[in-house]
């Protein structure tokens, strides 16, 4: 299945990634406080398609990795 | 290009180790900022374009000024607004670089608003990506040219007004009037399906530099959550509802297939490219000298030459420098010319060095020629003890008066009235100056002579002139 990684501690929790993704499949989460003292965004876990958008709405360079290699991506 | 996983592009550091403080990895942006969608756009397309280790990014002032940060490239910071005109050295001196201009709209529309107007009509084979977020950013959030009507800033609290600050700048129209540029577009970055666009207008901007078509420039609607006061996801609708009805995105000028590239020819220095240039060819007359030939005192002369403008004070220090550089010594000339309009000096510096010349200003020199009494009077207390004065007799009245100089005194002008014009004075000089000191032999300077004197037909009578020097001393 296609996935994503949220490297948290690259993530300012600005949110634009959640807003992005069209299967709504981040979150913020509220549990996590990173190193740099944000919320980060957090996979739900399932649903992801791999379209990247995640990824390119993203102002940090190493926030999301996004993996799309299963057939069910295209 | 379908790629399994996406990740950091390699056009990024792998650490920012420029970065000061301990966060190597993350950038200095807000969070939500525009800037950073960006970057990682032309980070990934210089990868897959295969030009990260020909690239150079310019980086401006504003909030982007820490672009050489996180880029793998070759990295510049300039001056505010310069961006294109350091772009334009860089690009011209390095044909086979690419050279991208990243710019805010504080930088490139306000200050540097004759710089990239000049520069894309020029068209210059540079990229520019220009950053609009309707705003100065960095500064606080003051007022910019692409501030729209209505919008409050620091410096317009109550909305910007027609009335006050004019209409917001509309800057990919305006160079889209000029001819030169060969692909002007404006994107956005408010949603996913605009920064596909924008990532395409990136990689198209980049190629067009690297086939040579000329002048590229690819504006980019973008957010400044913290300036703007909103949140990240609100700034995304702010740029939808109200920037984009003003700035319509959209491609405003693209020539890139009418175009054949240009590719400007590759130019080979080597030492005889340089004499050639020059005009030092084989056919003239050189002898490599030693500096140790020439008696100690007189050897890598600094010398400064003054007298009124007419005197030929210029090309005195002109035949001197063009014939040292005959004995294969690096020489220097530089014309210095005071404020004054009439009763001033007119002089020019010249250094003859068996080593490399440090700067070619001559404050204290070694040599003096005063062609007239105010050069005497202003630049003898600048000689160094030990150097030579050569004064000009028919014109100053009065010895030097330190004892801790040579001084020798000629009527240059009464000779050269002689040989029937005032105008020969600088040769019976340089005559002296040579027969004096032995710096250099007197058949090169006569074959210099060919080189500094346009007209011909005086260079006889001007070789009579070093003669007479020669013979007075």
């Amino acid at each position: 299945m296609p996935k994503i990684v949220v490297q948290i501690d690259h993530c300012k929790g600005c949110g634009l990634c959640i807003d992005a993704c069209p299967q709504q499949c981040i979150e913020e989460d509220s549990e996590v406080l990173n190193k740099l003292g944000y919320h980060p965004a957090k996979y739900k876990g399932q649903g992801c398609t791999g379209c990247g958008f995640c990824f390119y709405t993203c102002p940090e360079p190493d926030a999301i990795i996004v993996y799309k290699k299963d057939e069910e991506a295209k | 290009m379908a790629k399994d996983i996406l990740r950091k592009p390699g056009g990024f550091m792998d650490t920012f180790v420029y970065k000061p403080g301990q966060d190597k990895g993350n950038t200095h942006y807000c969070p939500g900022c525009g800037h950073g969608i960006l970057h990682k756009l032309i980070a990934e397309a210089l990868v897959d374009l295969g030009v990260v280790d020909r690239t150079i990014m310019v980086s401006p002032v504003g909030c982007s000024v820490f672009v050489y940060y996180y880029f793998a490239t070759g990295n510049i910071q300039v001056a505010h607004g310069r961006a294109p005109a350091v772009a334009t050295g860089l690009k011209r001196s390095n044909p086979d670089s690419i050279v991208i201009s990243y710019q805010g709209d504080g930088d490139l529309a306000a200050i540097g608003g004759n710089n990239i107007l000049h520069a894309a009509n020029r068209g210059e084979n540079i990229t520019v990506f220009f950053v609009n977020n309707a705003i100065y950013g960095m500064t606080g959030g003051q007022m910019a040219p692409t501030t729209l009507l209505g919008q409050k800033t620091m410096t317009s609290p109550y909305g910007r007004k027609i009335e006050n600050e004019g209409y917001p700048m509309k800057v990919v129209e305006l160079l889209s009037t000029l001819s030169a540029p060969a692909y002007l577009e404006r994107t956005s970055l408010d949603d996913s399906k605009n920064i596909a666009k924008t990532r395409k207008a990136v990689r198209k901007a980049i190629q067009c530099q690297i086939d040579g078509k000329g002048f590229s420039l690819v504006e980019v609607l973008s957010m400044c959550p913290s300036q703007w006061k909103t949140t990240p996801v609100e700034s995304k609708k702010w740029i939808k509802e109200r920037m984009i009805p003003y700035y319509p995105l959209g491609v405003k000028k693209d020539v890139i297939e009418e175009r054949a590239g240009y590719f400007p020819p590759k130019i080979d220095i080597d030492d005889e490219s340089i004499k050639e240039m020059l005009g030092l060819k084989k056919e003239k007359l050189f002898r490599d000298r030693a500096m140790s030939d020439v008696p100690e005192k007189y050897r890598n002369p600094q010398i400064k030459i003054a007298g009124f403008g007419g005197q030929g004070v210029l090309l005195l220090g002109q035949t001197l420098a063009e014939a040292g550089m005959r004995h294969g010594w690096n020489v220097s000339w530089i014309p210095s010319y005071g404020p004054e309009m009439r009763g001033g000096t007119a002089n020019c510096q010249v250094n003859i060095s068996e080593g490399p010349i440090g700067s070619p200003v001559v404050d204290f020199p070694t040599i003096l020629v005063a062609l007239n009494k105010p050069s005497l009077d202003k630049f003898e207390e600048t000689v160094q003890p030990g150097g030579v004065v050569f004064y000009n007799t028919s014109m100053i009245d009065r010895k030097p008066k330190r004892n801790d100089i040579e001084a020798i005194g000629l009527p240059f002008s009464d000779i050269a009235d002689e040989l029937g014009s005032l105008k020969f004075a600088n040769m019976v000089v340089v005559g002296a100056v040579l027969e004096k000191t032995k710096l250099i032999d007197m058949d090169i300077v006569k074959d210099a002579l060919k080189e500094v004197i346009h007209n011909k037909k005086f260079v006889e009578t001007n070789i009579v002139a070093i003669d007479r020097g020669a013979k007075a001393v």
